[in-house]
């Protein structure tokens, strides 16, 4: 794998310069596994694997994979929930994978975080209102206790609850409801970049079009913010986002437009992942030609040899297990990681 | 194809101190042999309740208040929830595989001892024959060297080896009817796609019926015949798999068809969301429960009771006053 290939891959032909809020290259998060006394390492989960991807001002970036794929991992690295093995990650114009944890702060102000679990992540004993203004108290962006009760009730208003809910508490709310609550949260700073790690999956269906659809007007309100989508559910992803990265074990195996994605996609497991999605119309689905995979994603403890994914490709050579695939354009901004291509 | 199971005015309902929750309200649906049919909601919205009520599986605080549960020619609300005919039927003729794989097998018993139980009880089979038919099923579901595996514990196998385990379990005393209460939501989608097919391939060679509880209408939509839709406890409406995608006549099942995002739609499309929350179940009003969400509501909602299903095509019926072209927008 040449580090001249490995460096350009899924940047945009066009981009470079003040546009892009984000930019990721050779991301590796690994996760060691400690035994015996000595606590010594015997083996790394390797949850990501070298990712390389970017972000424009005012787009919606959407990162889809089955469980296990490190999508999640690759987001919490970003916000530095977790210290990255390798690479960088430029925030901003700044680098921001080695910080140390003292100079975190400013740089929380400006990410911020969406849940999977809106019951979970939002604290029982905490009123909705606190919830919502607490990260304004933290980064000290307030200045008067008038402003921050203003500015509660705007995010409120803007998320579409009534301000004066702020005193109750979050089991008297509905998911869609607490979703909401952690999206005003995560807006509470007016950040650039907002990483909504699966945030409708655990909602109702027909409170996940409401959650999608608020995403979006925000998003169209503030030209300004980016969003890092999260998701297993490739429709959902295709619905809200401009660029689409697959992954699959720790790497990503293609990026390109949403549009382009659904209608060529190229990496057999792009093909794969759209072929096992139906359709909700009974006329298409008795027609539709499938491939359903077979066997299941290895661990990441012991990933295949060359491409991770070559034991489940229905496209199989035999140097794929000899040589890792590196990424490569097939068309512009199209960037497809196979040996075949 | 005759009809294997009717259920006719089921109605079941949890005494809660805040008042009793009417979580199936004069339900009736029928099964006939070897389909497939989708049922088909949100959650809360009964639709695991009603097939667990067939199961006879309610417990306090819930109750089956009235209804007919006929199976094979015989009311199975004529027997006690425990006792012996219920218990032949069970498990044996009408099986269940449940949503969650990790939760719904005994993390304490070999995957082995699981399966041969079933066959031991219900079959009276000796246990060295009903080993042999364990790693026979378990092989027909794709278990890899299911000779070994037989003596692995539930936590060695991935979620779905768990969940082909529970079909494996499931048909393995030949039921009439298998129930899948959302068989693969806790699933990968690659995942998801290889047990549909197996289920479906299963069903298909022991000659059973398939009920798959859901609230993905693209599963449906692939997989199922006929569809019952339900809203807070009631079916709201029914037909053939094809009407009800093209033809929808109840405004929820409109708002649920346009409220999900495709993956073969127009770039730039907006979701027609549907606004509000699912109803509380108790203190239910008289008229229509969707009526505080739906945007087609007229006079006549407002003031009479909910109507019973009505018939608006073939075999299709529906729970609205509303004129359909009134839905055309």
């Amino acid at each position: 794998m040449s580090a001249q290939g490995k460096s350009e891959t899924g940047s945009r032909s066009h981009t470079q310069g003040d546009n892009v809020i984000l930019d990721v290259r050779n991301l590796k998060v690994y996760f060691p596994i400690l035994r015996g006394l000595l606590r010594r390492k015997v083996a790394d989960v390797k949850a990501v694997d070298g990712v390389t991807f970017d972000l424009e001002r005012g787009e919606i970036f959407g990162l889809v994979g089955e469980s296990g794929c490190g999508k999640t991992t690759v987001g919490r690295a970003i916000i530095r929930v977790y210290k990255p093995t390798e690479g960088t990650i430029v925030f901003e114009g700044q680098d921001i994978s080695t910080l140390p944890e003292k100079d975190l702060g400013p740089l929380r102000s400006k990410m911020s975080l969406i849940f999977q679990d809106p019951y979970s992540s939002l604290d029982p004993r905490q009123a909705a209102g606190d919830i919502v203004g607490e990260p304004m108290l933290t980064h000290k962006m307030v200045k008067a206790k008038s402003e921050y009760r203003d500015r509660v009730d705007d995010l409120f208003r803007m998320v579409g609850l009534d301000p004066g809910m702020g005193n109750r508490y979050p089991h008297e709310f509905s998911g869609g409801q607490r979703q909401r609550i952690g999206i005003a949260r995560a807006l509470a700073c007016n950040p650039s970049l907002i990483i909504c790690d699966e945030p409708i999956s655990a909602l109702d269906v027909s409170i996940q079009a409401q959650i999608i659809n608020l995403l979006k007007d925000l998003q169209a309100r503030f030209k300004d913010l980016s969003y890092m989508f999260i998701a297993h559910d490739l429709a959902v992803v295709k619905h809200i986002s401009g660029r689409i990265a697959v992954m699959y074990l720790g790497h990503i195996v293609e990026i390109t437009t949403a549009r382009e994605l659904y209608r060529n996609p190229v990496h057999p497991y792009t093909r794969a992942l759209l072929s096992a999605i139906p359709i909700p119309d009974p006329y298409i689905e008795e027609t539709r030609e499938r491939t359903i995979l077979t066997g299941e994603v290895p661990s990441p403890l012991h990933p295949p040899p060359g491409c991770v994914f070559h034991r489940r490709c229905p496209a199989v050579t035999p140097d794929c297990s000899k040589v890792a695939p590196t990424s490569k354009e097939v068309s512009p901004d199209h960037w497809v990681a196979c040996i075949r291509i | 194809m005759a009809t294997i199971l009717e259920v006719k005015n089921l109605r079941t309902q949890f005494r809660t101190f805040a008042g009793v929750v009417k979580a199936v309200d004069d339900a009736s649906f029928r099964i006939d042999e070897q389909e497939i049919v989708g049922v088909v909601g949100e959650s809360g919205c009964g639709k695991s309740v009603s097939q667990l009520s067939v199961m006879r599986l309610i417990s306090r605080p819930g109750e089956i208040t009235s209804g007919q549960i006929l199976f094979e020619g015989q009311d199975l609300m004529k027997y006690e929830a425990n006792g012996p005919e219920m218990r032949s039927v069970r498990g044996a003729k009408i099986a269940m595989v449940f949503q969650e794989p990790m939760t719904s097998l005994n993390p304490v018993l070999t995957i082995g001892r699981q399966v041969t139980e079933m066959l031991e009880l219900h079959l009276r089979m000796t246990k060295d024959v009903a080993r042999g038919r364990a790693i026979e099923l378990l092989d027909m579901v794709g278990i890899p060297a299911a000779e070994t595996r037989l003596d692995d514990y539930p936590h060695q196998f991935s979620g779905g080896m768990r969940q082909r385990v529970m079909v494996a379990m499931a048909l393995s005393c030949n039921p009439r009817i298998l129930i899948a209460d959302e068989p693969t939501t806790s699933l990968d989608v690659t995942t998801q796609a290889q047990l549909l097919e197996l289920m479906k391939e299963m069903i298909g060679k022991f000659n059973s019926s398939l009920v798959l509880v859901t609230h993905n209408l693209g599963v449906v939509a692939r997989y199922a015949q006929r569809i019952y839709i339900m809203y807070a406890g009631r079916i709201v409406e029914t037909g053939s798999c094809k009407d009800i995608f093209r033809k929808p006549r109840h405004p929820y099942t409109i708002g649920l068809l346009r409220c999900v995002p495709r993956i073969d739609e127009q770039e730039g499309k907006t979701l027609d969301s549907i606004k509000g929350l699912p109803p509380d179940l108790i203190d239910m009003p008289r008229n229509c429960a969707f009526l505080p969400r739906c945007p087609y509501a007229i006079d006549r909602c407002r003031v009479e009771p909910w109507p019973d299903l009505e018939l608006v095509g073939d075999e299709h019926y529906a729970r609205c006053f509303i004129n359909p072209e009134e839905m055309q927008r």
